[in-house]
């Protein structure tokens, strides 16, 4: 069952046909070509494939087309704005907070996520906000001292 | 991963619509309300409803109320994010809140809603027993107008609800309770929230004025039997008496008793058994002291 969808997609609207079934991640990835977000379990375990709907991080890979209409959707390919990185990826980047690369963008997505709401989180903030996001190469210490560095990076702009 | 297989979606934008939909296509359709149990069931189990209706367009089920009689009611679809961070429940029934907090992932919690968890049924679920030691009532709708069901009756075995295919739950709502109402939910999980738990168990009595008696008291848990269950005789044993180490060790140990376990791939019954003791005694002495400041110092505490 198709149906026509108008929703918002890294800051532009966007319209297109889509079978209601279809889950966000494969949309992403498949039809419009963002393939960013990635796809680790599947099942809502992992947190690889998470993004932002309407400001909130979800998993895309629980996310049907149909319920996308109206919604505003960020994805790793919208964290840049111009030229810039982000602050979360420019840290992750300084501080080797990659190892494989693949649980990357869910992390950068969970974490733009806790700073948003939170720009002065505890290490113990920062290990509870990204409990549903798995790294299997284990590169947790780096992570969370990329966060740590993005946050102070935030804290410091905020001041100028 | 597997993926849905193609279904017909609909979603209604008033109750009115939504019943006179569930009649014309018939038994075999599914709610769907944030997702996370039934897309996961779509993918991981192969399950192929005839129909989904999406409830999210249906006005009024939304948000947390505190109305001016004390009652809080909490629309269906409520994520359990918002229940984490309602400043209203976080001030009342920190309890509740922390229950809440021990669902999957903030991923997760953003889109799990408190109407989709009730009408699945999984007997681990994590706001029910807090929610039935609260004393909770749902609302039930569907063309023939409402009816309203205590939550502890609302339950009917893993999966099984009192609700009627053409039903669909509306609200949760929380009864008046008195200021000195305590509370505590401990979820027993190797893994924390993105484990489903061993072991859940929720206390909540109510101290009284002046002598510290507890009072009014509610042990509910979780995970150890078909539906969430109250201890009676564990309440019964506490009821009106002065709490102490020794007590609640007794308490638990009546708990224990009336906890109806399985032995399954997380945890044999007896060790299910024992730690509903161990959580219940837990769980009323946590209680008495108060809600813990972050979740560190929670689980430290606990374990």
């Amino acid at each position: 069952m198709n149906q026509k969808i108008q929703f918002t997609l890294n800051g532009k609207s966007t319209t297109m046909e889509a079978p209601t079934h279809r889950l966000l991640l494969d949309l992403l990835r498949d039809e419009i070509g963002l393939t960013g977000t990635k796809e680790g379990c599947g099942t809502g375990d992992c947190g690889a494939c998470t993004v932002l709907m309407n400001g909130k991080p979800v998993n895309s890979c629980l996310v049907l087309s149909g319920e996308l209409e109206g919604a505003s959707i960020v994805t790793i390919e919208g964290l840049k704005i111009g030229p810039e990185l982000d602050a979360v990826q420019n840290a992750f980047v300084r501080d080797g907070g990659a190892q494989c690369g693949y649980c990357t963008p869910g992390m950068l997505m969970m974490s733009k996520a806790l700073l948003d709401e939170n720009s002065n989180p505890t290490e113990d903030d920062i290990r509870f906000a990204l409990s549903g996001n798995l790294c299997r190469c284990t590169g947790y210490a780096k992570i969370i001292q990329a966060v740590q560095d993005a946050a102070a990076m935030i804290r410091s702009k905020n001041v100028q | 991963m597997k993926r849905t297989e193609p279904f017909e979606m609909y979603q209604p934008t008033s109750l009115k619509e939504a019943s006179r939909l569930l009649k014309e296509k018939g038994p075999g359709g599914r709610f769907l309300a944030g997702g996370t149990d039934l897309v996961i069931a779509m993918k991981e189990k192969g399950l192929v409803p005839k129909y989904v209706v999406d409830l999210k367009r249906l006005p009024g089920l939304t948000g947390i109320h505190e109305n001016k009689d004390g009652r809080i009611t909490i629309g269906a679809l409520t994520t359990m994010r918002e229940i984490e961070t309602s400043p209203v429940l976080t001030k009342k029934y920190p309890f509740l809140c922390q229950s809440a907090a021990e669902v999957g992932s903030i991923q997760i919690r953003n889109r799990a809603t408190v109407g989709g968890n009730m009408s699945n049924a999984t007997p681990s679920a994590d706001v029910a027993p807090s929610l039935i030691a609260l004393q909770a009532k749902t609302t039930i709708a569907s063309a023939a107008g409402e009816r309203t069901v205590a939550l502890e009756e609302f339950f009917r075995g893993p999966g099984q609800n009192v609700m009627s295919t053409d039903e669909i739950l509306t609200e949760v709502t929380i009864p008046k309770t008195s200021s000195r109402l305590v509370g505590e939910y401990i979820k027993f999980s190797p893994r924390e929230m993105m484990d489903l738990a061993y072991v859940g168990v929720a206390v909540v009595y109510t101290l009284g004025e002046k002598e510290k008696t507890c009072e009014a008291v509610h042990i509910v848990l979780g995970a150890v039997a078909p539906t969430p269950i109250r201890a009676k005789k564990a309440e019964d044993a506490l009821e009106g008496q002065i709490l102490s180490e020794a007590l609640a060790e007794k308490v638990g140990a009546l708990a224990a008793e009336e906890a109806k376990p399985i032995s399954d791939v997380r945890s044999s019954a007896e060790y299910r058994r024992a730690m509903v003791g161990a959580m219940t005694k837990r769980a009323l002495l946590n209680a008495a002291v108060g809600p813990a400041k972050s979740w560190v110092e929670r689980r430290d505490r606990r374990y």
